[in-house]
């Protein structure tokens, strides 16, 4: 008998995916945020609160990647050129910051343009992957096991709304872990700039959750026939508590709190996406086990997979450990 | 102008590619290099080595950053440009690329950050373990790459069903035919890459005058390492020919620009390959070295490119041309290795300052040679993406269109003509500093953890 290794794998992929957006989101959000920071101190210590993590966050879109090649190459083969030039934006913008990143310490005379590029950098990244989200959730043009369309059917009003709405949601999560990470008057405007992004973050979800089911009618399907809506109802519900846990921490005194209800909302608004397309992985197309790889390649790669993943995730989490606390303007940097 | 889609992405591939491999063709030495270094102090005691080690440490901290940003780019490109390939070989290669992906991931994540900011907070063995295992971590990247790559070229342990391949045997996919050969080949050539730039800056060193004990013994130390090295190079590719002859011989014949085949067949030195003629122009041949060198026999039959359809040649000058510059840099390494050893016979290897300024000049050889062998076996892999299965022109995204594959390549170029110089500046800046500048008191960087490093108690730089 063959085991049916696709659900271990769609739980891997889809927890690979979530921590990458998680981890990287945070970061690039704080990438944003950092081109509004008023003077020199205040960017060196936002560019600490990240310099241990970054780069640990951006490897899980590696793994995300190639997961997806691994796991489900159907999907691999018909998403990736349909997303081509956002895809393109993504990995041009992430070379850029990750390298304006490390040159920013070591090339004090071109301080500005790498601080420069640092910021333009996580934005662009930031809408290039809201943009392929969009276009993802909308589904490609398919014929047989290829993508027939052209390199800019991904550009749509939607996914252009998705890309922006992605903006805001990393900032939200940026300035979480900022006010997590620092005191006093940066806290303070972190706090202002959460509030902002909050704002947007709500308006995009509640329009992104609208529009959605009206482009879509599988989804609106999914999500108001009898007896789902039952089922389904309390994902909104929770989401807008958290939405109001949200919202009045960024308003009070917690430094812990903006951050975890700013994950929650993550949480759900992943979780809501799963709903309205499970069991496709090419939305219209193809199902998760239609577009997965032969059982001998799952069950090849899931042996190294489960052996090695649970230390990536114990020494992960280890390294945030060893650098909780307050950051510190003057440790590591010069 | 017509824009092909395909052409363009071939380009845009080897430009991508071309820029991420120089990266581990450092790293990979520089990650053994260091080991052994940690090893030398650890057993001796002696200070030198440590000082040397936390001088290439910073340096490698700097170009593993660079190659993990360019290699993020790598997957990306299966989907984008090549995502026929991808639909038809992912049964077989993902997980190899998976293995790497993990395995790179794990190196970093637990023993990277040992090496560069755990020097003061582990002890010595430890931190001796944790440069073993970035070294063994570079090493097992290599494994797996290279496993696909063979797969490429040599495909083994497989069935095809409706155009895609499905995996029957993984130890016949993982060890092909080709596997061996070239991953001793490659790992030799990625030691000898790394050489060749130890040894240019300790003559840097030596001749500034400032850090000319670390100089000298970096110096020494690497021309002995080479001394085995490079000859032992030469066999490992005599050895990886003889395979392409027996798994490959298409691809052998358009390196030799070999039209007809024939027993007792001269070598030839130079030529101007014609691919349409189906002939050579202008030649320089040295009769029967050809069957000597390519079967070890001199009555063997060295295959010609007329024994296969012209559709299923590869583009000759490319293979021609790219293998000669390989093998004679191999040569001319070769000889610097012979004058190195003149010199230490007379006593004379820090001296001569004719042979300094020679070894700063040959510190890029073993990244030319590297680029060189790799056009050589990947165009030489042409008309095909898995030889014999599966051809280039049906492995392209079909949606693309030539523009979209233009302003991508735009892109790509624009960015790695800023990153890499820009790199390269801040390695040179950590040279122009030495190693003493680097062992005093700045943390160790890289895009990892840094903490304050502690000056050793027992290591006095000013020496009061």
């Amino acid at each position: 008998m063959v085991i049916d290794f696709v659900p271990l794998w769609t739980l891997i992929l889809g927890a690979a995916v979530f921590f990458y957006v998680l981890l990287d989101g945070f970061d690039l959000g704080v990438g944003i945020l950092y081109g509004f920071a008023p003077d020199r101190a205040s960017r060196s210590l936002i560019m600490n609160s990240i310099s241990p993590v970054w780069d640990g966050n951006e490897t899980w879109l590696i793994l995300g990647s190639v997961g997806l090649f691994a796991a489900f190459p159907l999907a691999f083969a018909i998403i990736i050129p349909a997303v081509y030039f956002p895809i393109l934006i993504m990995l041009l913008a992430l070379i850029f910051r990750g390298v304006a990143f490390e040159f920013h310490f070591r090339d004090a005379p071109h301080v500005t343009v790498w601080d420069r590029a640092f910021s333009i950098g996580s934005g662009v990244a930031t809408f290039a992957q809201g943009i392929v989200l969009g276009a993802f959730i909308q589904g490609f043009n398919v014929a047989g096991r290829k993508f027939i369309g052209s390199s800019f059917d991904c550009f749509t009003p939607f996914s252009l709304f998705t890309g922006l709405a992605l903006v805001f949601g990393y900032g939200l999560l940026g300035a979480g872990w900022l006010i997590l990470k620092t005191e006093g008057e940066l806290q303070k405007r972190s706090r202002q700039q959460g509030r902002i992004c909050f704002i947007g973050v709500v308006i995009a979800v509640g329009i992104v959750s609208l529009w959605t089911p009206l482009m879509d009618h599988d989804i609106a399907r999914r999500w108001f026939s009898l007896p789902n809506i039952f089922y389904l109802t309390p994902v909104p519900i929770i989401t807008l508590l958290l939405a109001f846990f949200e919202w009045r921490s960024l308003n009070n005194q917690s430094e812990v709190a903006p951050f975890i209800w700013a994950i929650g909302l993550f949480l759900m608004s992943y979780l809501g996406i799963a709903i309205s397309l499970f069991p496709m992985i090419v939305p219209h197309h193809f199902t998760l086990w239609e577009a997965a790889s032969a059982p001998e390649t799952q069950a090849f790669l899931i042996v190294g997979t489960l052996f090695l993943l649970p230390i990536i995730l114990m020494y992960s989490a280890w390294s945030y450990w060893v650098f909780r606390g307050k950051v510190q303007s003057d440790v590591g940097y010069h | 102008m017509h824009l092909d889609p395909l052409v363009l992405s071939r380009l845009q591939f080897a430009w991508v590619v071309a820029f991420h491999i120089l990266l581990p063709a450092f790293t990979v030495g520089l990650a053994s290099y260091i080991a052994v270094l940690e090893g030398m102090h650890f057993v001796t005691k002696k200070e030198i080595y440590f000082r040397i080690s936390v001088f290439w440490t910073k340096i490698f901290a700097i170009s593993f950053g660079m190659g993990v940003v360019s290699g993020i780019v790598m997957p990306f490109q299966f989907g984008t440009n090549w995502s026929r390939y991808a639909d038809a070989t992912a049964n077989i290669l993902s997980p190899l690329l998976g293995y790497e992906g993990l395995t790179a991931f794990f190196l970093e994540a637990s023993f990277l950050g040992v090496l560069l900011f755990g020097r003061h907070l582990v002890p010595r063995w430890a931190h001796f373990v944790a440069a073993l295992m970035v070294a063994l971590g570079t090493l097992l990247s290599t494994f797996w790459i290279l496993s696909a790559n063979s797969w490429m070229q040599t495909p083994a342990g497989f069935k095809m069903v409706d155009g895609r391949f499905f995996p029957t045997d993984w130890l016949a996919i993982i060890f092909n035919p080709s596997f061996p050969y070239r991953f001793s080949h490659n790992v030799t050539g990625f030691y000898i890459t790394t050489g060749f730039v130890v040894i240019a800056v300790g003559a840097y060193l030596i001749r500034q005058k400032k850090f000319t004990e670390e100089g000298r013994v970096m110096f020494s130390m690497t021309f002995w390492l080479l001394s085995v090295l490079v000859p032992l190079q030469i066999v490992l590719g005599d050895m990886h020919g003889l395979n392409t002859f027996k798994y490959q011989p298409a691809k052998l014949a358009a390196i030799e620009a070999h039209w007809s085949p024939e027993r007792r067949a001269p070598l030839t030195l130079f030529a101007i390959p014609d691919q349409k003629d189906e002939t050579n122009h202008d030649v320089i041949e040295v009769p029967l070295l050809g069957s000597i060198i390519l079967t070890h026999d001199l009555n063997g039959e060295v295959p010609g490119l007329k024994q296969f359809p012209a559709d299923q040649r590869a583009p000759v000058a490319i293979p021609f041309f790219s293998f000669r510059i390989m093998v004679g840099l191999g040569f001319l390494m070769l000889g610097v290795i012979m004058l190195s050893w003149w010199l230490r016979l007379r006593h004379r290897l820090f001296e001569a300052h004719w042979f300094l300024r020679l070894c700063q000049w040959f510190a890029p050889i073993g990244f030319i040679t590297v680029i060189a062998g790799w056009v050589t076996t990947e165009v030489g892999r042409q008309p095909w993406t898995v030889y014999g299965l599966l051809r280039t022109a049906n492995s392209v995204s079909p949606s693309l269109t030539g523009f979209d594959v233009i302003l991508s390549l735009i892109g790509y170029m624009l960015v790695y003509i800023i990153i890499f110089p820009v790199g390269i500046i801040l390695m040179a800046r950590v040279v122009r500093k030495g190693p003493l500048e680097a062992a005093k008191r700045e943390p160790i960087e890289g895009g990892q953890p840094r903490a304050p490093v502690i000056t050793p108690p027992e290591y006095n730089p000013h020496g009061h």
